[in-house]
């Protein structure tokens, strides 16, 4: 959620269309959570996704539920420090272990922002420097010695691409 | 007075709390319910800074006789919550349109009847457009369609709800509501609020007190208060339609949509216009009082032959479509129902049968 906030967020300072759509379920109190994400040049109509060009996924409950729902030809990152079933076909899969990434770096929090990172690295939607910035903005009064090292977790994934 | 403008990232809910603050709102009282926590949620953060009065109340119930309260006092006041909270507000609005009291009610439309379920729906348009309560009354309904218009429509429906003293609703839903989009925000000082209203309650001292009431048992008075209010209704209806309109000059099929459905058309017509197809957009913005004089003009005209009204319900609107157009043309409709959302696919579908 906070990752796909992030990109819209940084995007949106880019001057492009975004919309964000959370998963306002029973998710939201436990389980997997997910958001959608558009970015466009042009106005969006609906925020809702039932084919995406990219799926970042960061557990095997929601690979097992979302990899079909990638477009032909698109690209999924998924979170291989989980148990992950067989890739779809008609995509390509990158692997990465970001939450045994993450708890080398210190902080498990920080799987998604190397999943940003590594996605970014593919795709190059935003610039890192505006990525950094929407950080530095979001990250809450009295907690900015975590700008850091979501910073260092965004370049790491970056550096994986 | 628009000054330093600047691009937000904010839910639909967020958007409508800050318009409504931005608009003066003086008083809000709510209960909390999905999906428009966020709306109730900013409001409890943010209200009181701009010197307004925040109450989580005890019930939807409370909540808006609190509202009714406020506003005979002469304070800008709101209430807001999700489909089978507003069904619990009925009774106070239909009291507040019968005192003839401004108040501003936001229904974050879920899918019904009963407690049903969280997703969008707009299944409310009956309840909100034909009154809801009991009695000859009308409400001011606004369907935003975006992020950018939950913010804007909110100064809207309070200086029309106290220009005409009647309540005004807003027609959201679990969509909008949730979804996150750019708005572009005026400062953040709020309007100022303007003296007392003459009618509002407090000090009478040197005037004649001031009542707010909606009973009336002397024989007649009842029904001289209502073909006032008729008469107040037949103005709105007169001066206050608002629609968007687009490609509509030489479209063969327009589609009539409002809210999160309109969007989606929105962008749907945009597709099918690249490909040569001539469809258009009608969409209201006012649904009561409906846009009457929009179709009108496309009914008299020579080139739209067909509408198709799609709505997350099971036709409510369409009902409306079909008063004003009365068998001049062909009214389709496309529908789902229970929070679910027509697909594009299912909707260009239905539009190319009609080509």
């Amino acid at each position: 959620m906070l990752a796909g906030k992030i990109m819209a967020e940084a995007a949106m300072q880019e001057g492009r269309y975004v919309t964000w759509l959370p998963a306002y379920g029973p998710e939201v109190r436990g389980g997997t959570a997910f958001c959608m994400v558009i970015i466009s040049d042009s106005e969006i109509g609906s925020p809702y996704i039932g084919e995406a060009d990219t799926l970042i996924i960061l557990n095997g409950l929601s690979f097992q539920k979302f990899k079909c729902r990638v477009k032909k030809n698109g690209l999924i990152i998924a979170n291989s420090s989980f148990d992950l079933e067989d890739d779809p076909q008609n995509a390509r899969v990158l692997r990465y272990p970001f939450t045994d990434l993450a708890l080398k770096q210190g902080n498990i929090k920080v799987a998604n922002m190397i999943a940003l990172g590594s996605y970014l690295g593919q795709k190059g939607t935003v610039a890192t420097k505006t990525i950094f910035e929407t950080i530095r903005r979001m990250a809450p009064a009295g907690k900015k010695e975590l700008i850091k090292i979501n910073k260092q977790a965004f370049m790491q994934g970056l550096r994986l691409a | 007075m628009i000054n330093n403008l600047k691009r937000v990232l904010m839910t639909g809910n967020e958007a409508i709390a800050e318009g409504a603050i931005q608009a003066g709102c003086g008083f809000y009282a709510g209960y909390p319910i999905t999906p428009q926590n966020e709306l109730i949620a900013y409001m409890a953060a943010h209200l009181a800074d701009s010197g307004g009065v925040f109450i989580q109340a005890e019930s939807e119930l409370a909540a808006i006789n609190m509202v009714f309260g406020a506003s005979a006092c002469g304070v800008r006041a709101m209430t807001s919550s999700s489909s089978p909270g507003i069904s619990l507000k009925q009774e106070g609005i239909s009291y507040i349109a019968g005192a003839q009291l401004p108040a501003v009610i936001v229904n974050v439309m879920r899918g019904g009847p009963g407690l049903g379920n969280i997703w969008p729906s707009q299944a409310d348009y009956f309840q909100a457009t034909r009154g809801g309560g009991h009695g000859d009354y009308r409400s001011i309904v606004l369907a935003p369609s975006t992020v950018q218009e939950c913010y804007e429509c909110m100064p809207l429906a309070f200086s029309l709800a106290d220009q005409y003293r009647m309540p005004a609703i807003i027609l959201s839903d679990g969509m909008l509501g949730q979804m996150m989009e750019p708005v572009l925000m005026r400062s953040h000082k709020p309007l100022a609020i303007s003296h007392k209203p003459k009618w509002a309650l407090g000090n009478s001292k040197g005037r004649s007190p001031n009542v707010a009431k909606s009973f009336y048992l002397r024989e007649g008075d009842l029904e001289k208060v209502n073909l006032l209010l008729q008469k107040k209704y037949k103005t709105i209806e007169a001066k206050e339609q608002r629609y968007q309109g687009q490609y509509l000059d030489d479209a063969k099929v327009v589609l009539v949509a409002y809210g999160t459905m309109a969007r989606i058309i929105k962008s749907i017509t945009h597709k099918l216009r690249g490909q040569g197809k001539k469809v258009g957009l009608l969409r209201p913005i006012t649904l009561w009082p409906f846009p009457v004089q929009a179709f009108e003009r496309l009914a008299l005209g020579k080139m739209a032959k067909k509408f198709l009204v799609v709505e997350m319900s099971a036709g409510q609107m369409l009902e409306d479509v079909k008063l004003v157009i009365n068998g001049r043309s062909a009214v389709g409709f496309l529908g789902r129902l229970g929070g679910g959302m027509p697909s594009e696919e299912e909707i260009i579908k239905n539009i190319t049968s009609l080509l």
